[in-house]
């Protein structure tokens, strides 16, 4: 399998007050295509700045972490930028939707910015849709969908560029156990056929039961990495 | 993209309603203030124009430099061969020509002594061979008894002198005053109408003549102290004013002749060029004003707007839109909101100022013993700046506004995206 993320001796410092709080100390990992990977561990733990720094939201203080032959470090905000729009995908734990627009319009807007033309636009935005169930909601507001449903939209507007990394952060963590199931299937249906990578942040035990590999990480460093089978 | 954030725009009200009210109103206000300013303003100086200025003046040199006596000894001569000439050069302008003088009327009593006398200063003007005059001068508003003259040698009197004189109307005085060579010069006139200014320098003692009786009293052929220019269906402009007198006066620039003839614009008599530059400016401080005033309104709504837009600022940052995308979509956004507030605030002012140029507000009760020569009647006038003076301050202060309430995006982190995003 091709590795799309490798993290090398990652540090992670940030200043508090005239002290710094050493995030990440050490993290050594590698990401494949298609896997389907958690980190877990409780708060404070690490497992956001590292989804983070993965995303190109952020940058390492030492060591180095190479996003789809790119070292994320090394990038300018600008080209971090276009990382993330053409080859990454977000899911948020509250959805972050745009409220004034349909379901549809928050599913094309990743597209609308990698500027493709209308016609595609809207045959992917309806393929995606499709993947996660939601064809009969696309004139919808948000406010007119439950939390599932919310968080199903998010799912598609992080797929609809076929992105190769999706990074997820919380994802469940305002559903219910019913939608939680139904969102992770979904997740899990994707990365089988699409064969995404899916990295998650988590410390909810429903994701980490669909997860095939646990990387558990503790003040800062990884104490455990196992494939589930 | 652009379709996309319009939409967005539009259905959040909160974020389009109230800026373009704001702009709207403001550029309202600054095109009806621009046109009302404009018709005041204008109205002023047309008003004086036609009385004693003109838009472009011709007389001899040497009587500008003494032009407060009306030194009649010095007018201009020939006076057909010029305007022929002047007709010629400059065919966009009407030529009128005038006698100002000074003298003594006395009206005697049946016995032929006198009766009663007073102070008149005096105007020939054209009465006889046509109304362009009377209209211009707007004779008719101030005819307060009899008519006017139709025949040689009738005059108009103000209404306060031939009260202070006891005349009566078709009554005969006696113009004594001095002829262009400097000898005395008598002259009988008719008084046929009285006039009230509501100006009290005019109201003191004016009398207006045909220009041809003024020319026979005066031992004056073929002369007249001022040949005054309007363009024609045009209000003053001062470029164009200027640009005449200066092709005019190239003529007779190597001549030492103080008689030579000498244009000079109306910004250039009776301190009226302050009159006109103000007019000028004034147009250039409603913008100023309205552009501040209206940047700070909106910058608070963009601040606002920003803190509403928090969270959809932060997800496009992680969905891959940078910081200088982000920032110019907004102002891309509020140039939409400055058009559309700018189209909406254009078409309001100029309905107002069409009614209020239609229409005007009536003041001459209010102004009737008022020292100045303002029009009675207050009117906007919309001209072709009228249709676009509104966009620059609604367009401009909306811009503004966005680009200052803007630049909070750049203050974020995008390394806390995930924390803002969650929170």
């Amino acid at each position: 399998m091709k590795t799309i993320v490798e993290v090398k001796s990652l540090v992670k410092n940030f200043p508090i007050g005239t002290g710094i709080f050493t995030a990440l100390n050490g993290v050594n990992i590698e990401f494949s295509e298609g896997e389907f990977a958690g980190l877990v561990g409780p708060s404070g733990s690490g497992k956001t700045t590292l989804l983070n720094i993965i995303g190109s939201l952020d940058i390492p203080s030492e060591g180095e972490v190479i996003v789809l032959n790119k070292s994320v470090g090394k990038l300018s905000p600008r080209q971090a930028a276009q990382l993330r729009k053409e080859e990454l995908g977000f899911i948020f734990q509250n959805y972050n939707l745009l409220p004034v627009y349909t379901v549809f319009e928050n599913v094309e807007f990743p597209l609308l910015l990698l500027k493709m033309n209308t016609e595609e636009r809207k045959k992917r935005v309806m393929e995606t849709l499709e993947w996660v169930g939601l064809t009969e909601k696309v004139n919808s507001r948000p406010s007119q969908l439950s939390g599932g449903e919310c968080q199903r939209v998010a799912i598609a507007r992080a797929m609809v560029k076929r992105p190769l990394l999706v990074l997820a952060d919380e994802p469940t963590a305002n559903l219910d156990s019913a939608n939680s199931h139904n969102i992770l299937q979904t997740m899990e249906k994707l990365n089988t056929e699409l064969k995404t990578t899916f990295i998650f942040a988590t410390h909810d035990e429903k994701v980490i039961g669909y997860l095939r590999r646990i990387i558990r990480l503790k003040d800062g460093k990884i104490v455990e990495d196992k494939a589930v089978d | 993209m652009i379709k996309f954030l319009f939409d967005g725009l539009m259905r959040d009200k909160s974020r389009s309603l109230l800026p373009i009210i704001v702009v709207a109103l403001g550029v309202m206000m600054t095109v009806f203030l621009q046109s009302y300013m404009n018709g005041v303003m204008g109205d002023s100086i047309e008003a004086s124009a036609n009385f004693t200025t003109g838009h472009v003046k011709v007389m001899t040199r040497a009587y500008n430099q003494n032009i407060s006596q009306m030194p009649n000894d010095m007018a201009l001569l020939g006076v057909d061969t010029l305007l022929q000439k002047l007709n010629k050069q400059y065919p966009d302008v009407t030529w009128a020509e005038r006698i100002q003088f000074a003298g003594l009327l006395d009206a005697p009593d049946s016995k032929g002594h006198t009766r009663s006398q007073g102070n008149v200063t005096g105007m020939g003007i054209s009465l006889l061979k046509s109304n362009e005059e009377i209209d211009r001068m707007n004779l008719r508003n101030n005819l307060v008894s009899g008519r006017f003259p139709n025949k040689p040698d009738e005059i108009l009197l103000s209404d306060q002198l031939f009260h202070k004189m006891n005349l009566k109307l078709g009554d005969e005085v006696t113009l004594i005053s001095s002829s262009m060579y400097g000898d005395m010069a008598m002259y009988n006139f008719h008084v046929s109408g009285t006039l009230h200014f509501g100006i009290n320098v005019l109201d003191r003692g004016t009398m207006i003549a045909d220009i041809s009786d003024v020319r026979s009293a005066l031992n004056m052929e073929n002369a007249a102290g001022e040949i005054l220019g309007f363009f024609r269906g045009k209000r003053y402009d001062d470029k164009m004013a200027i640009t005449y007198a200066d092709n005019f006066n190239k003529q007779y620039a190597t001549s030492k002749d103080k008689y030579a003839p000498e244009m000079l614009p109306l910004s250039d008599m009776n301190n009226m060029g302050f009159f006109v530059a103000y007019d000028n400016e004034v147009q250039k401080i409603i913008i100023m004003v309205f552009i501040i005033a209206m940047a700070v309104v909106l910058w608070n709504a963009g601040l606002i707007g920003g803190l509403r837009r928090y969270g959809e600022f932060g997800l496009r940052l992680a969905i891959g839109e940078s910081k200088h995308e982000i920032y110019r979509s907004l102002v891309a956004e509020s140039l939409l909101v400055g058009i559309i507030g700018s189209l909406i605030g254009v078409l309001l002012g100029l309905f107002i100022s069409y009614f209020m140029e239609k229409y005007g507000i009536d003041t001459s009760e209010m102004m009737k013993d008022s020292t100045f020569m303002l029009p009675t009647v207050l009117r906007a006038h919309i001209t072709a700046t009228t249709y676009f003076i509104g966009f620059i301050p609604g367009i401009i202060s909306t811009v503004i506004g966005a680009m200052l309430a803007g630049i909070g995006i750049y203050k974020r982190q995008t390394a806390n995206l995930f924390k803002e995003l969650e929170s």
